[in-house]
């Protein structure tokens, strides 16, 4: 029981951690929504929005497509990097044992983005970016940033780091093909980003760069929030903050759906 | 027409899910098994994870063995002193299972001993009952001779110490028989998500010599309150219970129960078991395959913790 104890306090504090850094990320977006006071020239050079900063993930929800434009002043290229929310994540290679596959070595990443998404305006080899650009601002799913959990062995890292990759494309939150940023009359500039529906949730980042000349000469950050909302969202809720409360519930739920199905078929 | 589960984190159709819980309630009534061997398997094809599964169809069990448990009780077929000894072993098993449940979660090998498992029991008690039926076809053939035999033979089993006497079964046997049973059918409600009937039941018959009348509505007693326990535990240790999923399934099945219910008495008693065992085999079957076949990545991702 002492151990049930200890997780629940566990639990807890991760949930006040949270709720910190949920209004940390809230009063962070407020910031760059406040209208501030900026350097003319910069302002100008790039704009940059999303025609919605919300995703609500109801019960219905079966995946939705936003749209991110903006304008240049000037010429150049622009590109569009979608962040998720970051996310410690355990890889796992299965061995066969007895002829049974079973999980056996694994290595532990931190602050692996939950959801990724490039678009250019031009192929990537077009824009001229010296491999350190790219790599700063993670241009491309090679370039994403997957960080060793301390005690990892490095030497073992690539096989392990190429497996996030490829089950993240395989279940739709990474994209490797980068999308298309499209032109309207030179200046103004719309992409699509597709939101699939098993999103994970949380605070989003769309990082919008200007290239001129193999360099990035501006960017802009836009937040985005993605949220399980409605009953769904409740129930979720209910299960992670009163698990107590919650399992009594589904017993008695349970419960009662068993006695009225059996009143209603003897009534019939 | 979609819905969202909101702990298995996944979108899926609301009639499919409907439709295997009416199919589970249809095979369950014919058969009078609980279904929860065979629902737990086909959530985890149809990609719900294990762990989410499996506590579900705990909950959705405590949901099917209520109707049933009550209509015994009137009829006053539970022994409640042997269930209440059952209920000890039960609530042992179930909590030490959920427990066991959660570490395997951590280690990352929770996936595997859920399927081991069900392939090891879906494996014997199918072929135990696909051989069973197998000789009642031969000897339907063939005339009958001899009469019954002895109900239950005495062994060491009655050296134990502790001894109760149960009136109801008619029985004064030690204490920590029922006690045991239950406790390796609370293990197995717990890391399997059934009520375990299908091992109880057996038990009981062959283990504790019962008389089969007081046995389905005792094991359904012990059942309720087993699965019961099951539920609560996964939901507060490791948030895997589904409602919105569970709800889905017993209305499901609670109505595929009553027309399955008749069909059953309309067809052979043989032949029932026969198809039975043949359905459990291929279930089986399937998960034994996709255990032993390389898989597609050898590599998976978790969240640090298991869930």
């Amino acid at each position: 029981m002492a151990r049930a104890r200890t997780l629940f306090t566990r639990r807890r504090l991760g949930a006040l951690l949270l709720l910190a850094l949920t209004t940390l990320g809230l009063s962070a977006a407020a910031l760059h929504l406040a209208p501030t006071p900026r350097p003319a020239q910069a302002a100008e050079q790039l704009v940059a929005d999303l025609d919605d900063h919300l995703v609500a993930i109801t019960a219905g929800f079966t995946g939705t497509e936003l749209l991110l434009f903006g304008s240049i002043e000037g010429t150049g290229e622009v590109v569009v990097v979608v962040h998720g929310p970051k996310e410690d994540v355990v890889v796992r290679r299965k061995d066969r044992i007895a002829g049974v596959w079973v999980n056996r070595a694994e290595m532990t990443f931190k602050g692996v983005p939950a959801f990724y998404h490039v678009a250019t305006s031009a192929p990537r080899e077009a824009l001229n970016l010296p491999d350190t650009a790219l790599r700063r601002h993670q241009i491309g799913v090679e370039n994403i940033r997957l960080r060793l959990a301390e005690g990892e062995n490095p030497d073992m890292r690539q096989p392990f780091a190429e497996a996030i990759v490829r089950n993240k494309i395989r279940v739709g939150h990474y994209s490797e093909e980068a999308g298309r940023v499209e032109w309207r009359g030179g200046r103004l500039f719309r992409t699509t980003v597709l939101i699939p529906a098993n999103v994970p949730v949380g605070t989003y980042t769309v990082e919008t760069l200007l290239v001129q000349g193999g360099e990035v000469v501006s960017a802009q950050t836009t937040p985005l929030f993605v949220n399980k909302e409605g009953f769904g969202a409740q129930v979720f809720r209910a299960a992670n903050m009163f698990p107590a409360y919650y399992g009594l519930a589904a017993i008695l739920i349970a419960g009662f759906a068993g006695f009225a199905a059996n009143w209603i078929f003897r009534k019939l | 027409m979609h819905i969202y589960l909101p702990i298995a984190e996944m979108s899926v159709n609301i009639f499919a899910i409907l439709g295997i819980g009416a199919g589970i309630g249809v095979l369950s009534g014919i058969f009078g098994v609980g279904g929860g061997f065979l629902m737990t398997p086909v959530l985890i094809f149809i990609g719900v994870p294990s762990p989410v599964a499996v506590a579900t169809g705990a909950n959705q069990i405590v949901a099917s063995s209520v109707s049933g448990a009550m209509a015994h009780w009137r009829r006053g077929n539970v022994d409640v002193k042997m269930g209440l000894m059952l209920l000890v072993g039960g609530f042992i098993g179930s909590t030490g299972g959920v427990f066991v449940f959660r570490w395997l979660q951590t280690l990352g090998q929770i996936d595997l001993v859920i399927k081991l498992s069900y392939v090891i029991f879906l494996g014997i008690i199918g072929g135990l009952m696909a051989a069973e039926s197998l000789r009642a076809v031969l000897r339907a053939r063939r005339p009958v001779k001899g009469g019954r035999g002895k109900l239950h033979e005495h062994n060491w089993l009655h050296g134990l110490p502790f001894k109760m006497r149960f009136r109801k079964s008619k029985l004064y046997i030690s204490a920590l028989l029922p006690i045991g049973v239950g406790a390796f059918v609370g293990v197995l409600s717990a890391i399997m998500g059934v009520g375990g009937g299908f091992v109880m039941v057996p038990a009981m018959i062959y283990l504790l010599g019962m008389p089969t009348t007081v046995v389905i509505g005792t094991s359904l007693f012990q059942i309720l309150f087993v699965t019961g326990n099951a539920t609560f535990l996964q939901a507060t240790l490791n948030q895997t219970v589904d409602v919105v999923l569970a709800l889905l399934l017993l209305i499901g099945g609670v109505i595929g129960a009553q027309f399955g219910t008749k069909l059953g008495a309309k067809m052979k008693g043989e032949q029932l078991r026969g198809l039975l065992a043949a359905m459990v085999l291929i279930v089986c079957g399937k998960l034994l395959f996709d255990l032993v076949l390389e898989p597609a990545d050898l590599y998976s991702l978790t969240a640090p913790g298991g869930e």
